[in-house]
């Protein structure tokens, strides 16, 4: 009773210490600090280099190219991943079972693979990229490659995430709907969508998340030419390259800096849709 | 109507991204026949990243394996302020680009690093050798046992562990006879999916490898350095057994939630900031 009567939760159970201990120091060593050198190292240069090197053109084009077809690419998985989500969770169709665990591949499926193959598809040579060409589209060694293989990075994160809030949908709020006459279209939008938007901004933040900082799918599909379709992380490793690592370091602390800014920009939208919601 | 719509977009949309890529995998790695294809899996580079691959996935688990139990007890079992701060702070991993996972190490054990004086003295390499893909590997799979244990291990509850001590357990006892036991799918299920991201690691791993052949290449290493030599053959036929081991991870994956439903939806689509599951409705 003391013990709560001073605000500390009572601690039957043994191990408390040394399993936090283990914990914080294993995080500190691993993780914590070899973090801190990149922001130490960043400025290494001083304000005035971090500065040149974060403004280069070709800095803020791969920057751009990352956070951009990282963007379309988690667009396009939130609208094909609550299709998939909906269809796994409310149809019966063959091969459902095997549907369902083949959604999982991507974060099963080393990056390096995921990459060699999608090239050899989408190649002017492959077995899309030839129909493509046709039509006159250019997919593997442009941009749009490295939005393919950002979307095939990304798709698990918005399906994993819907598919339990369908599991939980009340069929019956659909059905008053329908009773009290509105359409399929009508009940999707002012039934449906209100519930499944904030679990969909979490998936599409998960998706963009990943998507920025991909490495291994995306360079073998992009061309790597600097400006048009070098990623952010590439451009980490040119520079690493060349021992610029003051260079590489403030890119690296640009990324963080953005990714982090924008996860709590997303978080903060989803606070605010799911309190004026009136949920929990 | 729209039944079949949907159904007909959601696996038009799957076959595209998902299966003819894998296809692929297996169709190249086959296309110039068998005889080619086991050449180029036993060739000595290739067996030689084999067998790094499996060391480094042999020294990466266990590590997370035992700082996954340890965070998940420390988190489940007790209260204590910062909690939230620390379930954000073992999820960074995540979030952070592979590459940028790489380039710390080399920040610290790199020949201008803060340690590489030192290492340099004593003659022990970290960067670009296998040291450092270890180091590397961890910290990419670092949260995958502990966001796969927490949650279950906080709905369970310290009801059974309570008893135990209440019966004169010692805290070994209830962790190995107790809790152990309650958990063990829960386990299997994050080494699993930790071993996959160990084996497969690409990103951090290129960065403080080296690409020695035969000696700092693990397999998707391998893979990349074949596939840019224009070795297409050999590169999809190590590629292939990768695809396996994922196809094997999924088969595992299903399995086990299959035994413990709950495992699904505790995976990893989670709020990466709250490490809580989607807001339920």
């Amino acid at each position: 009773m003391n013990a709560l009567a001073a605000g500390r939760p009572r601690r039957v159970l043994p191990g408390f210490g040394l399993t936090l201990g283990y914990t914080m120091l294993y995080l500190s060593l691993l993780v914590l600090i070899p973090l801190s050198t990149v922001f130490v190292r960043s400025l290494g240069g001083g304000w005035l280099h971090f500065y040149d090197a974060v403004t280069s053109p070709r800095v803020l084009a791969a920057l751009g190219l990352s956070f951009g077809a990282s963007l379309i690419a988690a667009l396009v998985n939130s609208v094909f991943g609550l299709i998939i989500a909906w269809v796994l969770v409310r149809y019966a169709f063959p091969f459902k079972r095997v549907a369902d665990a083949m959604v999982d591949l991507p974060f099963a499926l080393p990056t390096a693979v995921a990459g060699i193959a999608l090239t050899a598809l989408y190649a002017p040579n492959g077995w899309l990229g030839r129909g493509l060409a046709l039509l006159g589209v250019k997919v593997a060694f442009t941009p749009l490659g490295i939005v393919v293989a950002l979307t095939f990075i990304g798709l698990p994160f918005v399906v994993r995430t819907l598919q339990p809030v369908i599991e939980d949908l009340d069929h019956d709020v659909e059905q008053a709907a329908w009773t009290l006459g509105a359409s399929g279209a009508q009940t999707f939008a002012r039934v449906m969508l209100p519930v499944l938007w904030p679990p969909m901004l979490t998936g599409f933040a998960l998706a963009f998340a990943r998507a920025v900082g991909e490495y291994g799918s995306v360079i073998f599909i992009a061309g790597n030419m600097p400006k048009s379709t070098e990623i952010a992380p590439l451009l980490i490793v040119a520079k690493l390259e060349q021992y610029d690592y003051a260079g590489a370091s403030a890119i690296a602390v640009v990324m963080m800096v953005l990714s982090f800014t924008i996860m709590l920009g997303i978080n903060a939208l989803q606070n605010w849709a799911v309190t004026r919601h009136g949920e929990r | 109507m729209a039944r079949r719509f949907l159904i007909g977009c959601a696996l038009l949309f799957m076959a595209l991204f998902l299966a003819i890529p894998l296809l692929t995998v297996f169709t190249q790695a086959l296309a110039t026949g068998a005889a080619a294809y086991l050449a180029a899996i036993s060739e000595p580079t290739a067996l030689s990243a084999i067998k790094l691959t499996l060391m480094v996935a042999a020294i990466s688990v266990p590590l997370n394996l035992v700082f996954g139990v340890a965070a998940a007890w420390a988190i489940a079992k007790f209260n204590f302020r910062g909690k939230s701060t620390l379930i954000t702070l073992i999820d960074l991993p995540f979030a952070i680009s592979p590459v940028i996972a790489g380039l710390t190490f080399i920040l610290l054990f790199g020949a201008t690093g803060w340690f590489g004086g030192f290492l340099r003295a004593h003659h022990i390499r970290v960067v670009f050798a296998v040291p450092g893909i270890v180091l590397a590997t961890t910290f990419v799979t670092f949260p995958f046992i502990a966001r796969e244990l927490i949650p279950v291990m906080q709905s369970q509850g310290n009801n059974d562990e309570e008893t135990a001590l209440s019966l004169g357990a010692t805290g070994w006892q209830i962790f190995w006879r107790v809790t152990l036991p309650n958990i063990r799918w829960a386990l299997l299920y994050g080494v699993l999916l930790c071993n996959a991201r160990a084996m497969g690691e690409f990103g951090a791993v290129s960065v403080v490898s080296g690409h020695v052949r035969g000696l700092t290449n693990t397999m998707p290493l391998h893979v990349e350095i074949l596939y840019n030599d224009y070795d297409y053959t050999a590169a999809f036929a190590v590629a292939s057994l990768l695809a396996l081991l994922a196809l094997l991870t999924l088969a595992g994956k299903s399995f086990l939630e299959w035994r413990q439903p709950e495992l699904r939806r505790t995976g990893h689509a989670r709020d990466a900031t709250t490490m809580k599951r989607p807001p339920r409705v």
